[in-house]
């Protein structure tokens, strides 16, 4: 097994401000950049604050920023990086910081409970639910997420413009929307919630304009973007937008409401 | 050691008072200008071209090939093309190019589509211009206030184009004819149209809207299994939108340029049969 020393800079401080310690420390083979942060709390900064649980890339709690870019901690191989670059490891950067590593993704929190729950079917019992695979493969793609949070620090429209936070969601969240939306027992419609104009008027669908960088974070390789948040904008086109369908509509040739 | 960094007090964006206090922009190493410049280049350059193109209303004509900035064309003034596309729906009162009532709707289908909106929300608006790389503006509204709300007509285009991609095909058709408009021959020209006509639709029907008019929009896929194979088809396409968006771009752009070529006279198409 070889090793090398690396150097680190990482972000230490907490509301009051702070800036980026340097830490020169072993890596060995294998190693992910949790390992080291790790190392670190060991030999050299007993204080340092890091949230983690799996260290298999599935609670989604050691989301941080790996030389600028939304990466997990423990997803995150130290073979990625050259022996002699500098490795900056920084809280992520659109939520409050707790301290050190830490941040309040409360946001994330308050925006789950903003999306109504899935609606369960009238007449059929839990238990008696029965679905094709095909009518399920979307929801079930969207299901894969483990709410890391990357996807929502990414994304431009609250990371760079705090003052949207109560208008938008974020991806995490409109991928929920259109989970239920496509979801074959959801019976929100027949409850009077029309899931693809609440995605416009209530969670901000609007300001997503799909540069993907949730894609490009998501470490479950989910097609955010392509799968769940265009065809939402598709929906809510439907709509809002789209003359012909309010036309079809108004003369009885569609109903908004109907599962189709 | 830390070197201390004061919260911005009235900072906005990744500088706001409760963020880590971190004054950099970003802290991205990597070279993440390289895609949204290349991406503005490609655009801008072809931004040029074609408005140099549209409108030269000239060479755009050479039996049997039309170029597809002026496909169909609807004016009184253009050439006549043996058995192709003319319509003469805008009579004599049109004194533009004729390139320009037909490019309206293949450049709304791009500017609103999807994946182009990416590349220059990125590449020349900086919205953002790279993930985790903060942006200039100081508000977003995104696409929820006109103008950028019409993004949301994308769909019209798209039927739009669907019309356009049949007459670029009947184009592709006429071009096995040699230059005295016989039928059942072939040149370097027609290998082109047959390139180009197969990436235009390959591109119009990768859409998004088209991936949601098929079957997108349904429920359950379990009830309509002929819309649900469209949709997997369509899907399968969508994967791929970008590089079908570039690479159509790329030929209907090259393909107008040999037509310019052939009509020009500074080639001459080379016949196979």
């Amino acid at each position: 097994m070889s090793s090398y020393e690396a150097r680190f800079k990482v972000w230490r401080g907490d509301v009051r401000g702070g800036g980026l310690a340097e830490f020169t420390v072993e890596v060995n083979d294998g190693e992910v950049v949790l390992d080291i942060v790790h190392r670190i709390q060991a030999t050299q900064a007993p204080d340092l604050a890091v949230r983690w649980n799996c260290k298999a890339g599935k609670c989604g709690s050691c989301s941080a920023e790996i030389n600028g870019r939304p990466r997990l901690l423990c997803m995150t191989r130290m073979s990625v990086f050259t022996q002699d670059e500098t490795i900056t490891v920084t809280p992520l950067r659109a939520f409050p910081v707790v301290r050190d590593l830490v941040t309040d993704v409360g946001f994330n929190y308050a925006k789950a409970r903003e999306v109504p729950a899935f609606v369960p079917p009238p007449g059929v019992a839990p238990g008696d639910y029965r679905m094709a695979q095909r009518d399920v493969d979307r929801s079930q793609e969207f299901r894969k997420c483990i709410e890391c949070f990357l996807c929502q620090d990414t994304c431009h429209v609250v990371r760079d413009h705090e003052e949207n936070k109560p208008a938008f969601a974020g991806p995490r969240f409109l991928m929920r929307v259109a989970e239920l939306d496509m979801h074959p027992l959801d019976a929100a419609a027949e409850t009077g919630l029309d899931r693809k104009t609440t995605a416009q008027d209530e969670h901000g669908l609007g300001y997503c304009n799909i540069t993907k960088c949730c894609t490009e974070v998501c470490p479950e390789g989910i097609r955010i973007t392509d799968n769940a948040l265009i065809p939402l904008k598709e929906r809510a086109a439907d709509r809002k937008y789209d003359p012909l369908v309010w036309l079809g509509s108004k003369i009885g040739r569609r109903t908004t409401d109907r599962p189709r | 050691m830390a070197t201390g960094t004061e919260p911005h007090p009235d900072g906005r964006g990744v500088r706001t008072a409760t963020r880590a206090a971190i004054s950099a922009r970003h802290l991205r190493t990597d070279r993440w200008w390289l895609s949204p410049a290349g991406t503005a280049a490609g655009l801008l350059a072809f931004v040029v071209y074609s408005t140099w193109r549209a409108f030269a209303d000239a060479h755009y004509y050479s039996a049997p090939y039309v170029s597809p900035f002026y496909s169909p064309c609807l004016a009184e003034r253009c050439q006549t093309m043996h058995s192709g596309p003319n319509a003469d729906l805008f009579g004599s009162w049109w004194a533009l190019s004729p390139a320009i009532i037909i490019l309206v709707f293949p450049l709304g289908f791009r500017l609103t589509c999807y994946y182009y909106r990416k590349a220059y929300y990125r590449g020349f608006w900086a919205s953002p211009p790279a993930c985790a790389v903060a942006e200039p503006h100081a508000t977003y509204s995104g696409e929820t206030r006109f103008p950028l709300v019409l993004q949301n007509l994308h769909r019209y285009f798209f039927y739009a184009a669907i019309l356009v991609a049949g007459v670029l095909t009947y184009d592709t058709v006429l071009a096995f004819r040699d230059s005295g408009h016989h039928w059942g021959h072939m040149g370097l020209g027609t290998l082109l149209f047959v390139v180009n006509v197969a990436l235009i639709w390959a591109y119009t029907l990768s859409c998004h809207s088209c991936r949601h008019i098929v079957g997108g929009k349904l429920k359950h896929f379990s009830r309509h299994p002929v819309r649900y194979r469209a949709w997997r088809f369509v899907g399968t396409l969508n994967a791929r939108h970008m590089l079908l968006a570039w690479a159509s771009l790329v030929s209907v752009g090259v393909t107008d340029f040999y037509v310019y070529l052939l009509s020009s006279g500074a080639f001459d198409d080379p016949r196979f049969f």
